[in-house]
């Protein structure tokens, strides 16, 4: 039997990594991360979790070391944020290319400067060319279901890359609230043990990753990419087994809410989507037809069900906490426009920049862009970026 | 759903007492959430957080701008505009003070006032002004959102017994102001 208990999302991201059974786990702390790695090292050094735990001095050796020990087939966590990531990045890149699996949580946090250490998802956001599959959690039930998830898409064969569970720094990492915490044996029948692929063994000796020459480096590429668009269906199969299984699903790439008869619709990443949906229901009570979809995975990029669930509908806006600095607006905001291709010039829509440097977006807020939507609906095209700032 | 602001000063358990007031709503199968609010707050500067209780899932993650209540931890903090900004007609202020509601400036718009010696019945229990634990016995009191047994039960559970004596001297001493009809 699950039990129903009060979490932070730091406690729920290291609980679910725990229930996953990792064999070994490299972090180091940052803000709004930290206790993430606490946790894991109280569980671990408290002889309630069998794993090894590395304690590493930066980043960049995090990664290097839960890279070493999952190349030599071990389930391996880790957990950072904001200018962690960006210490990483070398190995970060190198995990996905490698087509290694694992589980990274990122607490997301703004880019500095001006200094900051608050919430924004400007950290994970700005990798996302780096080849790992992307999604960020709403609640921080989601944020335990997607660790367990997250280790089930990663391992697929037919996918075999790293997944970033992302949650909003604060707003996620410091929020506590009740969340049905599985038993250990029911996260190890959704989530077997996979031995029969190949890795490093000091017994027959071999090397990983010569240098390798541009015709079989685009082979490569080219199948990588391949992966992630197989993830897709992957995505879609691991949230109906999970759901079987734990009785609790999340719609797989995106979650649509009230968009069956909407005429305009906010597109939103994260915890503000929950937010979001109190502006829809309040916008409803106006007589407008409003609905939400949930952007969960951002890689793969759900263009084909973002294109399928704005179908026939007059107006959007993409709420992004984070920004594209080269096209004057958020970046989830430009890849929607992207997914609908020819079509986008239908709709009227707008990007909305929000929530930057731990700033609040406000119920207020998300409500104003939805009535804004509603105002311009019948006049197709592309409005001005909108900053929900006062 | 009851929206409850929270000041205090860095130190005085702000944060610890919400999560107190969560596991609690949990506990009696209720909904609770609370965020923090982190500046770059120091042992004695002001901090604050946001609290929801609710009888159905809480799904917005935003900060309170309109609290049904108001818990100040130490009435020093009256001083600073934010501390009864926003505050919803009629909504209720419970404050840790030994002063007289006159020399407060209590908002027009505020609704009962509960005034609790927090700092006193600490100071007294345990040599050191800690005034989270009485604070929410002084909650427990004026709102039937979360059972003051469980409260109570949480309260022991985190802090020891001690600081369950501690929440039921504030229960008993909190005084109620009503507002007058007019």
């Amino acid at each position: 039997m699950a039990k129903y208990t009060a979490m932070t999302g730091n406690t729920a991201a290291y609980n679910g990594a725990a229930l996953c059974r990792p064999d070994l786990i490299a972090a180091y702390p940052i803000t709004p991360q930290s206790s993430v790695v606490e946790g894991l090292a109280g569980l671990v050094y408290g002889g309630k979790l069998d794993s090894n735990f590395v304690q590493v001095e930066s980043e960049h050796s995090a990664m290097s070391v839960v890279q070493g020990a999952a190349a030599a087939g071990g389930r391996v966590f880790t957990a950072t944020s904001a200018q962690g990531l960006a210490l990483m990045y070398e190995p970060y890149f190198r995990m996905s290319t490698l087509r290694i699996p694992m589980v990274m949580a990122i607490a997301t946090r703004e880019m500095t400067s001006p200094e900051t250490i608050w919430s924004g998802q400007q950290d994970a956001m700005s990798v996302r060319e780096a080849g790992w599959i992307q999604m960020f959690c709403e609640s921080n039930q989601e944020i335990l279901d997607m660790i367990i998830q997250a280790y089930a898409i990663a391992e697929n064969k037919k996918v075999m890359l790293p997944v970033n569970v992302c949650y909003d720094g604060f707003y996620s990492s410091h929020l506590i609230e009740g969340i049905q915490l599985p038993e250990q044996a029911e996260v190890d029948a959704f989530l077997p043990r996979h031995d029969e692929y190949a890795y490093l063994d000091p017994a027959h000796p071999a090397a990983l990753d010569p240098l390798t020459p541009g015709e079989l480096m685009m082979k490569y590429r080219k199948k990588h990419l391949e992966a992630m668009q197989e993830a897709k269906a992957v995505i879609e199969e691991t949230d109906a087994a999970f759901a079987a299984h734990f009785g609790r699903n999340y719609g797989g790439l995106i979650e649509e809410y009230k968009t069956e008869d909407a005429d305009v619709v906010l597109l939103t990443v994260g915890g503000m989507s929950g937010t979001g949906k109190d502006a829809v229901d309040a916008a409803r009570e106006k007589g407008i037809k409003a609905g939400l979809i949930k952007i969960r995975f951002i890689r793969p990029f759900p263009a084909e069900r973002i294109a399928k669930a704005l179908a026939g509908k007059k107006a959007f806006a993409v709420v992004d906490r984070s920004v594209s600095f080269g096209w004057n607006c958020g970046p989830m905001y430009m890849e929607t426009k992207a997914a609908l291709a020819d079509a986008d010039e239908k709709y009227c829509s707008f990007s909305a920049i929000g929530g930057l440097g731990g700033a609040d977006i406000s119920f207020e807020y998300l409500l104003g862009c939805i009535e804004k939507l509603e105002a311009k609906k019948d006049q197709p095209g592309k409005r001005d970026t909108v900053w929900l700032m006062d | 759903m009851i929206e409850i602001r929270l000041h205090g000063r860095g130190g005085q358990g702000v944060v610890k007492a919400s999560h107190i007031v969560v596991r609690a709503a949990v506990a009696g199968g209720t909904y609770g959430q609370f965020i923090p609010f982190f500046g770059v707050e120091r042992k004695g500067s002001p901090v604050f957080g946001f609290l929801r209780l609710s009888h159905t899932p809480i799904r917005r993650k935003t900060q309170i701008y309109h609290p049904d209540i108001l818990m100040i931890f130490d009435d020093s903090l009256i001083s600073l505009p934010a501390a009864y900004e926003g505050l919803k007609e009629g909504g209720m202020v419970i404050i840790n003070t030994v002063k007289d509601i006159e020399e407060l400036n209590i908002p027009e718009q505020a609704g009962d006032v509960a005034l609790v010696n927090a700092t006193g019945i600490s100071e007294e229990l345990f040599g050191r002004n800690m005034p989270n634990t009485s604070m929410l016995g002084a909650l427990a009191k004026v709102t039937d959102l979360v059972s003051k047994e469980d409260l109570f039960n949480e309260i022991a559970a985190a802090f020891g017994e001690k600081n369950r004596t501690a929440a039921q001297k504030a229960y008993d001493s909190v005084k109620i102001i009503k507002k007058e009809a007019e």
